[in-house]
């Protein structure tokens, strides 16, 4: 299984709101919390290390490596 | 400090002048092989090599076993190893046997685990013992072994690999000597002086976080379990583990700050506040104080011409898991058959190459998984933290994060992908598959004494051996093969049918076993020329 990039809600939107919701009041030191717990549910939910793997590469398309982004501290 | 229980065994033993001290030149003693170091490796390599026919010289550089409880987890898979040399007994009988594990978030019990949790073994999943016990009882089973020449003080200061074996200069009280050996097999340690020697490389990863060992004893009610606490009460925002031992010994592992001043904090009385917050009580007395960092590193070659590495000298973990000893009492299973059988003649030289194979994956593995239980107990940035958090906080209401809580992987035996394996050609739903160590169970033989499938093994020569599941007559057997038959008209009887059901066994279903005990190949129908092929696929022949 691969992981799917097409719009899967019917309702994005309504998707997108609950989770903002979700971090409505919330400090951000709590919000980084629920978002830890909250990606440790889904990615036991999807429960395919493949397409989790596919996921976390899409999500960190635009962020430098870890070792580009020491060499660019050094210079 | 002192170890009042190490009484009960013998631990000093005493230097003496070998006649090989008065030969030099052309005319040094020559020996099949020298194992360096008599820890429970290099003692446990040497009976074995030792029940196999081999004269093997062991050489310490000490003069008594080492203090403190060290290692104390000995897995069944160790047992099963002990059992073959003679130990296993011994070992059990002093042993606390326990096979329950649990773990504490805060003040409350997040989950428990049963590592063994069918019956039907001979051996149970884990064994406390302090290490000074287990080395005492193969001290004893080598005195027991003409083959085996154990001298103490005998330290190794020089090497020189030759083609057909290696030269190394000893030293002891009375000036230094050499002899020459065909292989040297390194069990030395850590801190191992001859892989300093060939000049190998040991890189890995540091890990900053501090832990504190006490072994304290005391009189409790605690039961024979494995509890371990992440933040709890009495140790706020760091771990901890409580773990039983013989003679009222109690092992208590705490988590330190990187920070923390190792001459301080190893001080009783800095350790006794700890300890008291953690029992509730002051009614015990210390037996040993450790502080220790640990390192994860193997090298990257565990056969370096005539000179094997094996043990703690060729590869390093943290200490959760029980991968220490245990793992090098593997290397050590491994390696003697087939350096036995390189003496010997009948396996080319590159049969050794597979022990570096089987067993640096192995190291990979206990390393990975010992890396992630450290990385879990210590997380490094800010965000690791929290993850952790997330993972300890979902576990009190979902079965999925009890299962994402990581205290220690506790060791179990490596499956091997090995040129020593044929691979399966017919159907299986279940069973060994080659390359894994051989399940135990229960069998009554046929005079209606019970046994189990270990047992038999051992009984067959702890050689190759065709394990048939039987009907009618059986395969017809290569030379030097064992056989173990359950079923038929003369077989053991599979009473509870578990040897039948952990086997994936029809009539018909024969496995070959290794020397060590794994898997090498099956089949469903075991044909001769087939069982010639895994033969000598096995032996390193082809």
């Amino acid at each position: 299984m691969a992981l799917s990039t097409s719009s899967n809600f019917a309702k994005p939107d309504d998707a997108f709101r609950a989770i903002v919701e979700a971090h409505r009041g919330l400090t951000d030191a709590q919000s980084a919390d629920l978002d830890a717990a909250l990606v440790l549910v889904l990615a036991n939910h999807i429960g395919d290390l493949d397409v989790l793997r596919e996921a976390i590469a899409l999500a960190k398309r635009r962020m430098p490596d870890a070792s580009q982004q020491q060499q660019q501290q050094q210079q | 400090m002192a170890s009042a229980s190490s009484a009960q065994a013998k631990t000093q033993f005493g230097y003496r002048r070998h006649p090989d001290q008065d030969r030099s030149g052309a005319n040094v003693a020559e020996y099949p092989v020298v194992v360096v170091g008599a820890g429970p490796v290099g003692l446990s390599l040497a009976i074995d090599l030792a029940q196999r026919g081999q004269r093997v010289v062991l050489l310490d550089d000490a003069d008594r076993i080492g203090e403190g409880s060290r290692a104390i987890c000995f897995s069944k898979r160790s047992l099963e190893f002990w059992d073959r040399l003679g130990v296993g007994d011994r070992m059990v009988e002093k042993g606390v046997v326990w096979s329950v594990g649990k773990i504490f978030h805060g003040a409350s019990q997040l989950y428990q685990f049963n590592l063994l949790p069918e019956e039907g073994h001979k051996r149970p999943a884990f064994i406390n013992l302090q290490q000074f016990y287990a080395e005492a009882y193969l001290v004893d089973r080598v005195e027991q072994l003409p083959e085996i020449d154990l001298r103490w003080r005998n330290k190794v200061i020089a090497l020189e690999s030759r083609n057909d074996g290696v030269a190394l200069t000893i030293a002891t009280p009375e000036g230094s000597y050499q002899v020459h050996a065909s292989f040297v097999v390194a069990c030395d340690g850590a801190r191992s002086s001859l892989r300093q020697m060939v000049g190998a490389e040991f890189a890995g990863q540091v890990f900053e976080d501090q832990f504190l060992i006490a072994d304290v004893k005391m009189t409790a009610a605690f039961p024979t379990e494995r509890w371990f606490w992440f933040d709890p009460p009495f140790h706020a925002g760091r771990s901890a583990l409580l773990h039983k031992q013989p003679d009222d010994i109690w092992r208590i592992d705490l988590q330190l700050n990187p920070d923390a001043d190792p001459i301080a904090e190893k001080q009783p009385e800095n350790v006794r506040p700890r300890i008291e917050r953690m029992l509730g009580h002051d009614k015990f007395e210390f037996e040993w104080i450790s502080l220790y960092k640990f390192q994860c590193r193997r090298m990257a070659r565990f056969v370096h011409g005539r000179v094997i590495f094996a043990g703690d000298s060729a590869h390093q973990v943290s200490p959760f898991g029980a991968r220490g000893a245990n793992s090098g009492l593997e290397d050590a299973e491994n390696l003697a058959w087939k350096l036995d059988r390189v003496l010997r003649r009948l396996s080319p030289e590159g049969l050794l190459e597979t022990y570096h194979i089987e067993r640096s994956a192995a190291a990979d593995e206990n390393i990975r998984e010992s890396t992630r239980s450290t990385d879990f107990m210590a997380p490094v940035t800010k965000q690791e933290a929290r993850l952790r958090q997330a993972v300890l906080s979902l576990a009190e209401d979902t079965e999925f994060g009890k299962r994402m809580v990581n205290g220690g992987r506790l060791s179990v035996p490596s499956v091997y992908d090995t040129p020593l394996s044929s691979g399966d050609r017919d159907n299986w739903r279940g069973g060994p598959r080659p390359g894994a160590s051989m399940p135990d169970a229960p069998v009554t033989e046929q005079g209606g004494g019970s046994s189990y499938l270990t047992e038999v093994f051992i009984k067959q020569g702890t050689r190759f051996t065709l394990l048939e599941f039987g009907n009618g007559k059986g395969c017809d057997l290569p030379e030097g093969v064992g056989t173990i038959r359950v079923g038929g008209d003369n077989g053991l009887i599979d009473a509870q049918g578990l040897a039948g059901k952990r086997y994936d066994a029809e009539p018909g279903t024969a496995y070959l076993l290794r020397p060590d005990g794994y898997v090498a190949a099956r089949f469903r129908n075991a044909a001769r020329p087939a069982l010639d092929a895994a033969l000598a696929r096995a032996s390193g022949l082809n």
